[in-house]
């Protein structure tokens, strides 16, 4: 209890806060120690890493400098598969006290763990994060993130009991029931994805309900999807609420890898747990600081999954000038694009390969298809048009609307997600040098 | 005595029908009848031509989806319950019917298009009930 007597009620001074400011000097040396300390961890437990560290003739004793990261191999997400489900744990599952897990490229899900020891890492980065939001133990917060696999919901749940705030564990959807505990519980601050909060503030209006004058939500940290500075706009200025963008992802350690400050201008990466390059998408080379690239994160204190020089696939930059908030940990550019093809809707990433690995189960040939994303309310939206061939046409309406729900079940079960099939005449999705264009993302995220 | 009718899937959209028709027109098909049966988005087309396999390698050709089944043109009883007649006697031998569509052919006769689950059935007890059950399509206007 005594961190607390630090920012009692109002107050602004954060202990956990205290290392998003330490000297850059101090914070290198503990990167490059942390550094060490995993790469050894992983070379004598992980079989992956090991291999491909053999394969290039490396050692851990290799590693003498921040730089020397760059030599050694990278992780990407199909390694998560290819090892599913715990081949990359570094402990005994004795020593695993959480798993999380999201979706995969192939229907199976990705598995992560986390140690005694990391959790409480991660309920630090998200203290850190909601500190830099500006939230306090006097907030009343509704986490509006989804609770169970997703690391959203329960991630920042533990963060949010750290700084002692009143949590409501209220996940997604509902949305009059959303608004009314809003009413009703006094919250003053939030948590979820900015679509949803979108869709939130147009429920409201159609209740009667006016969120700057009937309610008193101040602060929201919004993230788990790509939001834009016009969408920021929107939120602030028609709920009045102050809109904070967190960045993370499940396979390094769940919400929580950067936030951003009451500067938002960029997000800091929490750097004594995360170290971050920035890489040329093409040669994989790193890029000076300043320059876009694909972001690479190698974790530095995970325990139950350390993870080496993953591959994002988020196209970011590291800011060059240091922030006015005065912490010292680097900023990214808020993620603009990504170097494949997944796209995230309602928080929830897909590949365009889930959508076929569907479409293949329900037909024995792949059909083309596109996938139109749109935003509707605020809500996004997934069509999924299937071009209907000579031989999957029978002679009987109903026949072909049944073939029209396999294929939504099929996509359902594979992504989690509602999709509206719409069957199409061959020839009508757009072909782009022959292969079909197969994603068109419509939401136009200025709403 | 099965006719062959050929089914091409159609979006339910503006201007698909009538390139559809234009694709068939060029083609110099000439249609007996046709139905249009739509769900939502969707629908199927079916024609009725004695020009089956033009019809067919026209439209496939163009793009279409397609697919050929085979149907059965009876002569309807020219008096009040007809129909039901012929109806009601297929319905005790458990042959019903998928979906029918009718039209009047030159000559003023009413013509039924009928799809049943059970064709050859159908077509024998037809007979019995002493139905005029086309045997092609070029008959029609005789």
């Amino acid at each position: 209890m005594i961190p607390h007597l630090w920012n009692d009620l109002e107050g602004t001074f954060f202990p956990e806060s205290a290392l998003d400011y330490m000297p850059e000097s101090r914070l290198r040396e503990v990167q490059l120690q942390r550094l060490k300390a995993v790469i050894t961890l992983s070379y004598e437990k992980v079989k992956l890493f090991r291999e491909r560290m053999d394969a290039k003739g490396l050692k851990p004793a290799d590693v003498h400098t921040l730089a020397d990261v760059s030599k050694l191999p990278f992780m990407v997400k199909t390694d998560l598969r290819d090892t599913y489900p715990y081949g990359l744990f570094a402990v005994p599952m004795s020593e695993v006290v959480r798993l999380h897990a999201s979706s995969g490229t192939t229907g199976k899900p990705i598995v992560v763990g986390y140690t005694a020891q990391d959790m409480e890492v991660w309920k630090q980065v998200i203290m850190r994060t909601l500190y830099a939001a500006g939230f306090t133990r006097s907030d009343i917060v509704q986490n509006m993130y989804g609770y169970g696999l997703f690391t959203g919901g329960l991630g920042l749940h533990g963060g949010l009991e750290g700084i002692g705030a009143t949590v409501i564990p209220i996940s997604g959807g509902n949305s009059e029931r959303q608004i009314m505990v809003m009413k009703d519980f006094g919250v003053t601050a939030i948590c979820g994805t900015p679509s949803y909060f979108i869709h939130l503030i147009e429920t409201a209006q159609k209740m009667g309900i006016d969120f700057k004058r009937d309610l008193k939500v101040k602060r929201g940290v919004f993230g788990a999807e790509p939001w834009t500075d016009q969408m920021r706009q929107y939120i602030e200025a028609a709920s009045g609420v102050k809109a904070f963008d967190i960045y993370g992802l499940s396979e390094i350690i769940g919400p929580g890898v950067g936030a951003e400050c009451d500067c938002q201008d960029g997000l800091h990466i929490f750097e004594d747990h995360f170290l971050a390059e920035i890489v040329d998408t093409k040669t994989l080379e790193p890029v000076p600081d300043g320059t876009e690239g694909e972001l690479v994160i190698t974790t530095l204190s995970k325990q139950a999954m350390p993870v080496i020089r993953y591959r994002t696939r988020d196209i970011t930059a590291i800011e060059t000038s240091p922030c006015k908030c005065g912490r010292t940990c680097r900023r990214i550019r808020r993620i603009s694009r990504r170097s494949d093809d997944m796209f995230i809707i309602r928080g929830v990433n897909v590949f365009p390969s889930q959508i076929e690995i569907a479409l293949l189960k329900t037909e024995a040939s792949l059909p083309h298809y596109q996938i139109v994303l749109t935003r509707k309310g605020g809500l996004d939206q997934m069509e999924v048009r299937v071009e209907i061939t000579g031989e999957m046409l029978r002679d009987n309406v109903s026949a072909m609307e049944q073939l029209q729900k396999r294929f939504g079940k099929s996509i359902e079960q594979i992504t989690g997600l509602h999709a509206t099939v719409t069957l199409a005449q061959p020839g009508t999705i757009p072909r782009s040098e022959g292969k079909a264009k197969r994603l068109l993302d419509q939401r136009n995220l200025s709403t | 005595m099965k006719i062959r009718q050929i089914s091409i899937f159609l979006e339910n959209q503006p201007g698909r029908l009538s390139a559809l028709c234009r694709t068939l027109a060029d083609a110099g098909v000439n249609l007996s009848t046709l139905m249009l049966s739509e769900a939502g988005e969707f629908g199927l087309l079916r024609i009725i031509t004695p020009d089956a396999d033009k019809a067919r390698a026209a439209v496939e050709k163009a793009g279409y989806a397609v697919t050929a089944s085979e149907v059965i043109a009876i002569q309807v009883p020219d008096k009040p319950g007809g129909l039901a007649s012929v109806l009601t006697a297929l319905d005790q031998h458990k042959v019903s019917v998928d979906y029918m569509y009718a039209f009047a052919c030159r000559t003023g006769r009413a013509i039924m298009i009928i799809r049943f689950n059970d064709l050859d059935r159908a077509i024998a007890e037809l007979q019995k009930l002493g139905v005029n059950v086309y045997k092609s399509v070029d008959l029609f206007n005789g």
